[in-house]
């Protein structure tokens, strides 16, 4: 069975100013229909750019490896080819819909145009088409909410007119970067409530990218946690918070308040501050803040390797896996 | 409300209403009460945490706790003074007591001006020689965690944690007994948010600082506070001992707040029991009758929608609902 998107070697590199940046270095992942891919990572990690490079929303950056959707290869196809592609097989949302809404037209006239674009639908066709969207999407009164603009909507309402835009017309992926950043917790709740409604109704694959460890335990089946645009582990959720097998995972768990936590302790915070992209180290991206550093790790950059019985989990760290001495300290 | 003897700050029937704002054709909306009505007390060296979503007050009520803000109604008690109606002048000595922590570092840092120029600033103000403030800036920074030598360096030569360590650094310039920080650590990466939130934990331990700790997040908050507050448009609907209010909510729109807090274990999440609201936080413009909260609320019943509840004890803390617990 072909996973729905398989990403292998990706790099994206920016021309800037200062030198050329590669944002994101040897990154592979799939995503199977009906899965959800939480893409973990902090500011610099890469996990926005990774997502634009897999919709070919990388403006300027150059980019290496593959990146196929159901078996079809993306990277070098034409910007003619990837519209066809982009709303009809793989959808985004992102952290502000406002960015994604145009203010001067409805919120149906948006959705409608969709159905016109992708399926040359009429008119009268499209309109009903967006108006039952935005009722799947759990917008009260959708007949009378489709010819509103964007502005009278509330921040939870956005997000779901975003998110029934993205979904009118049945794509196989969806990407979602931050979707629920902006939002309260409260709504956050009801928005991460529908997409795994959505996802389970149609199959659909979805990554999730986001800073959040708590949203990620709530909806991913695998995690892929990044660090200095590269994989730092990779592994089915539940394995993923039971035994964190990279010092940075296990560093990010430890250094969090937690709701469910009864000691009052000091956290236990990680020194330093994430990586600069412009001036990467030669060794491990994380050596620098990390507690375990010997002197292989400034050195030499470990490569992802398997990790514990069984395929599902990867790891990039000299110490993690045979004989070493990193003996799971939570 | 049982005023401790000594309370550093002791805050009654706090209000605030903006005017509405003009519309394109120059007419004024209808006002906007952002805080109504909100009262509680602050020991010294005691943190109470104020939590609640976007546009609840919580802000707006840091801003009249350091009179950035002045209340339209209410009373700001610092150490038995009214500080709430006093003139610019009059309130100047007394600024050096209450000092405010800022969201974003990098924006409330001024670019131009170098980390000795910023930290001692307040010190100037204060009738400070500039030696003595330069000497004072240089020790503030090492008790911040950051290194003295940089003291002539500027904001953007910082990360955004070492640069929210400068506003502290500020912030304590003064020697103040009280500080209001408003979400110190939400724009920062979460491997660096434990860093601050260990560091104020320390000055507080070592200083007997008070703090109004204002944020979003219900961990965060949990860590750092010996009581809470939760504000729901513009009042307080709960308010007690940290404990007692995580492990056993007594508000239903504090149950729901800390259900729908996802915990970074998928285990425990699946176990749990969410309790989901429909629908947003109402507009503080056009507030709802009753209890604010009725139109959300699970457990609503007839009084709910006509009757605003009053702060009341129950379950030795302080909730605004008609039917608190089960």
């Amino acid at each position: 069975m072909t996973a729905l998107l398989e990403v292998r070697d990706l790099r994206v590199t920016f021309t800037t100013p200062r030198g050329s940046v590669r944002a994101v270095d040897s990154l592979g992942f799939t995503v199977g229909a009906g899965r959800t891919l939480g893409i973990v990572g902090e500011s610099g990690s890469g996990k926005s750019v990774t997502s634009l490079a897999v919709m070919g929303l990388h403006r300027g950056a150059e980019i290496g490896g593959s990146v196929a959707l159901d078996g079809r290869e993306l990277t070098g196809l034409s910007e003619r080819e990837l519209s066809r592609l982009r709303g009809r097989k793989m959808a985004m949302i992102f952290q502000d819909p406002l960015s994604s809404l145009h203010p001067y037209y409805t919120v149906g006239e948006q959705i409608a145009e969709h159905f016109r674009v992708h399926f040359k639908a009429g008119r009268s066709a499209a309109r009903k088409r967006a108006v039952d969207m935005l009722g799947e999407v759990g917008i009260p009164e959708p007949a009378r909410r489709a010819g509103e603009y964007p502005h009278q909507f509330s921040g939870g309402m956005r997000q779901r007119a975003m998110i029934a835009m993205a979904l009118a017309c049945e794509p196989d992926l969806l990407i979602a970067d931050e979707p629920t950043t902006a939002l309260d917790v409260t709504v956050q709740a009801q928005i991460l409530e529908l997409i795994a409604r959505l996802q389970q109704d149609r199959g659909l694959g979805v990554v999730l990218i986001t800073h959040d460890l708590g949203v990620v335990a709530r909806v991913a089946h695998e995690v892929l946690v990044m660090y200095g645009g590269r994989a730092a582990e990779q592994a089915p959720v539940e394995q993923l918070f039971a035994e964190p097998a990279h010092p940075y995972t296990r560093g990010l768990l430890d250094s969090l308040p937690r709701l469910d936590d009864a000691d009052d302790a000091p956290l236990r915070a990680i020194p330093g501050s994430p990586p600069s992209l412009l001036t990467p180290a030669p060794g491990c991206a994380f050596a620098p803040r990390c507690p375990e550093a010997a002197a292989r790790c400034t050195g030499e950059r470990p490569e992802l390797q398997p990790y514990g019985e069984g395929p599902a989990r990867t790891v990039a760290c000299h110490f993690a896996g045979a004989g070493a001495p990193a003996e799971v300290t939570r | 409300m049982t005023a401790a003897p000594q309370a550093l700050l002791s805050v009654r029937d706090l209000t605030m209403t903006f005017p509405g704002r003009r519309s394109a054709t120059g007419r004024r909306g209808a006002p906007v009460r952002a805080v109504d009505g909100v009262s509680f007390d602050l020991g010294e060296g005691e943190t109470l945490g104020l939590v609640g979503e976007s546009g609840c007050g919580k802000s707006t009520t840091g801003r009249m706790l350091v009179r950035l803000l002045e209340p339209t109604a209410g009373s700001v008690e610092f150490d038995g003074r009214d500080i709430s109606r006093l003139s610019q002048g009059a309130l100047r000595p007394l600024r050096r007591h209450i000092q405010m922590v800022f969201q974003d570092p990098h924006s409330s840092l001024n670019p131009r001006q170098t980390v000795a120029r910023i930290v001692s600033d307040p010190l100037l103000v204060q009738g400070w020689t500039a030696a003595d403030a330069r000497r004072r800036a240089a020790e503030l920074m090492e008790l911040v965690g950051l290194i003295p030598e940089h003291i002539d360096r500027y904001p953007h030569e910082f990360s955004g944690g070492q640069a929210q360590r400068i506003g502290i650094a500020r912030s304590l310039a003064t020697s103040p007994r009280l500080i209001v920080a408003d979400e110190p650590v939400s724009a920062l990466d979460v491997s660096v948010q434990a860093q601050i939130v260990n560091l104020m934990e320390r000055l507080r331990r070592e200083l007997g600082l008070a703090y109004v700790f204002i944020a979003h997040d219900l961990s965060v908050v949990k860590r750092v506070s010996d009581r809470v507050a939760v504000m729901y448009l513009g009042r307080i609907v709960e308010i007690g001992e940290k404990h007692l209010l995580y492990d056993d909510p007594q508000h239903p729109y504090t149950r729901a707040l800390l259900s729908a807090v996802p915990l970074p274990d998928p285990a425990a999440e699946r176990r749990r029991e969410r309790i989901v609201l429909l629908g947003d936080p109402p507009s503080p413009a056009a507030p709802p009758p009753g209890c604010t909260f009725h139109p959300r609320c699970p457990k609503v019943q007839e009084i709910c929608r006509t009757e605003r509840p009053l702060l009341r004890v129950a379950a030795s803390r302080e909730v605004a609902c008609h039917f608190p617990g089960d």
